[in-house]
């Protein structure tokens, strides 16, 4: 049981991704028919890409809380795999719509991001990962400190209600889901500071 | 005297049969139906809708989307908010029997009774660009007459200056209106000049056949120079007003989604460009057309500002 958790995390955040992969071989080789991807599969692509990144970026951030809640402590082994499973998906997200969309031209994407509300909070959420993924080795905490490595990495708060916003603003007219995600992350936010209000998670 | 001249379709008072009775009628049909011996004349899936003669009148110049897509991929949020929802839920929808109430500042009101009008009007075959709202396209071969006939079998008034649509909002059939992302029922509106133009075509079927549940079924609206969300879908009720009727898209975000809704490139939504569109089944983006390339309805906004007027 022990030696599966890491690979378990792994086989689960790759989904998406394979599922997607195994779609556009499937459209691209041997069934230009196939609906795997819907009618549109660059949209559908894009917007999976995005939904794998807010799923794992709420995981990650559930991490501590569930160990709070539960006192498994071995459960902090995959914050960080989740934490680099966000970025990984973010960073697609973002290359898939420079690809798809913007022809690569950065220049558009900065264009892009000015004008409209809903990419600037998606920019804010895929940037504020950036550092943390760039510090997420053992090497790169020792080289800040603790205390400063930890303050920055709460960073993450920012990139999970960046993405709702990015989400919420996204839709067209008012839908649930994309508050489901805002709600959840902050109800993960409160069980983090309930310690600290000096409330008991689990007896003691 | 008032001579009173009915349509073959209009449904008579008289003729309007008790609720058992044609409940009876349709266990019958739908028996046939299940057995093979007939067409359904409802349902989602394509291929078995009942076909209508149809006369091809106009042509679109490019191959037209897969069947597949058409009744595949369907914003239709009474049915859900995914684009696969409405071809998976709208199986409830009970597109026969049906009538739509026309009525408003009109001289002969009249209650259509739709698998009348598709048994007895003549219809034309007509391919068209449909561009979403959203940024994607397909073409399609609608099956409908232009509107502009129903309009002179009713004679509007001189004071009629806009046409009401509204959607079916039946909780039984349509699971979607439990989400409130809509103020249901679902709106729409045009101008009646807009209504009148011979674009503008009153559609009981796609690809030869009539309309699958999730493609508005039993009878739509197709005004293929506007944004999809302006087609409106399983229309109950047509009223003729004198003043710009409320349009359910511009009640949600009127900063958004105009009374008009004109395609139109130079003019983007807030929060994406209009400038382009994706074409079912292609990867790469198209420029999108003024008006979706149907420059012959520019002169119904000659002198308009088009940015204000979006």
């Amino acid at each position: 049981m022990r030696v599966l958790l890491k690979p378990s995390a792994h086989a689960v955040m790759a989904i998406p991704l394979a599922l997607l992969l195994f779609g556009w071989a499937e459209l691209l080789f041997w069934n230009p028919a196939s609906r795997a991807l819907s009618a549109e599969p660059v949209a559908y692509t894009h917007n999976a890409l995005g939904l794998a990144a807010l799923r794992a970026l709420v995981a990650s951030l559930a991490v501590t809380p569930v160990r709070l809640l539960t006192g498994w402590g071995r459960v902090m082994t995959l914050r960080r795999l989740l934490g680099l499973w966000a970025f990984a998906y973010a960073a697609m997200h973002l290359l898939f719509y420079l690809l798809a969309e913007l022809d690569w031209s950065l220049g558009a994407l900065l264009a892009e991001t000015a004008k409209r509300p809903f990419i600037l909070a998606g920019m804010v959420a895929g940037i504020a990962l950036l550092p943390l993924a760039a510090t997420s080795t053992g090497a790169a905490i020792r080289r800040l400190g603790a205390k400063r490595w930890q303050a920055l990495h709460r960073l993450a708060y920012l990139a999970g209600i960046a993405a709702c916003v990015h989400f919420i603003l996204r839709v067209k007219g008012f839908q649930w889901e994309p508050w489901l995600y805002l709600g959840l992350l902050l109800a993960l936010f409160a069980l983090r500071l309930a310690p600290r209000a000096g409330l008991r998670l689990r007896p003691s | 005297m008032l001579i009173r001249e009915t349509p073959s379709w209009a449904l008579p008072e008289r003729e309007a049969t008790p609720e058992p009775l044609y409940l009876n009628r349709r266990a019958v049909v739908a028996g046939l139906v299940a057995a093979g011996a007939l067409p359904a004349a409802a349902g989602t899936d394509p291929g078995r809708l009942a076909r209508i003669p149809a006369r091809r009148t106009r042509d679109a110049g490019e191959p037209p989307t897969p069947l597949a897509d058409v009744a595949g991929y369907n914003n239709f949020y009474e049915f859900g908010l995914d684009k696969s929802d409405p071809a998976r839920n709208a199986g409830t929808l009970r597109p026969s029997p049906w009538t739509v109430r026309i009525g408003g500042l009109v001289r002969k009101p009249l209650t259509l009774d739709v698998d009348r009008y598709i048994a007895k009007a003549p219809f034309e075959e007509r391919i068209y660009r449909f561009r979403c709202v959203e940024g994607w396209s397909m073409v399609i071969p609608w099956v409908g007459v232009p509107f502009a006939s129903l309009v002179r079998a009713v004679e509007p008034l001189g004071s009629a200056k806009y046409v009401a649509f509204r959607t079916l909002a039946d909780p039984v059939q349509m699971p979607g209106l439990r989400s409130p992302v809509l103020d249901w029922p679902y709106r729409e509106g045009l101008r009646l000049d807009e209504a009148m133009h011979d674009l503008t075509l009153l559609t009981v079927g796609v690809y030869g056949r009539r309309l699958p549940n999730q493609n508005g079924a039993p009878i739509r609206l197709v005004v293929p120079w506007k944004y999809g969300f302006k087609s409106v879908k399983s229309v109950v009720a047509i009223d003729f007003v004198e003043t710009q009727p409320q349009t359910s898209w511009n009640m949600a975000t009127p900063r958004e989604y105009g009374f008009y809704s004109n395609v139109n490139p130079e003019v983007d939504h807030p929060r994406w460009s209009q400038a382009r569109e994706r074409r079912i089944g292609e990867f790469r983006r198209r420029e999108t057309l003024m008006f979706n390339g149907y420059p012959e309805v520019a002169s119904l906004y000659a002198g308009m500002d088009l940015r204000r007027f979006f």
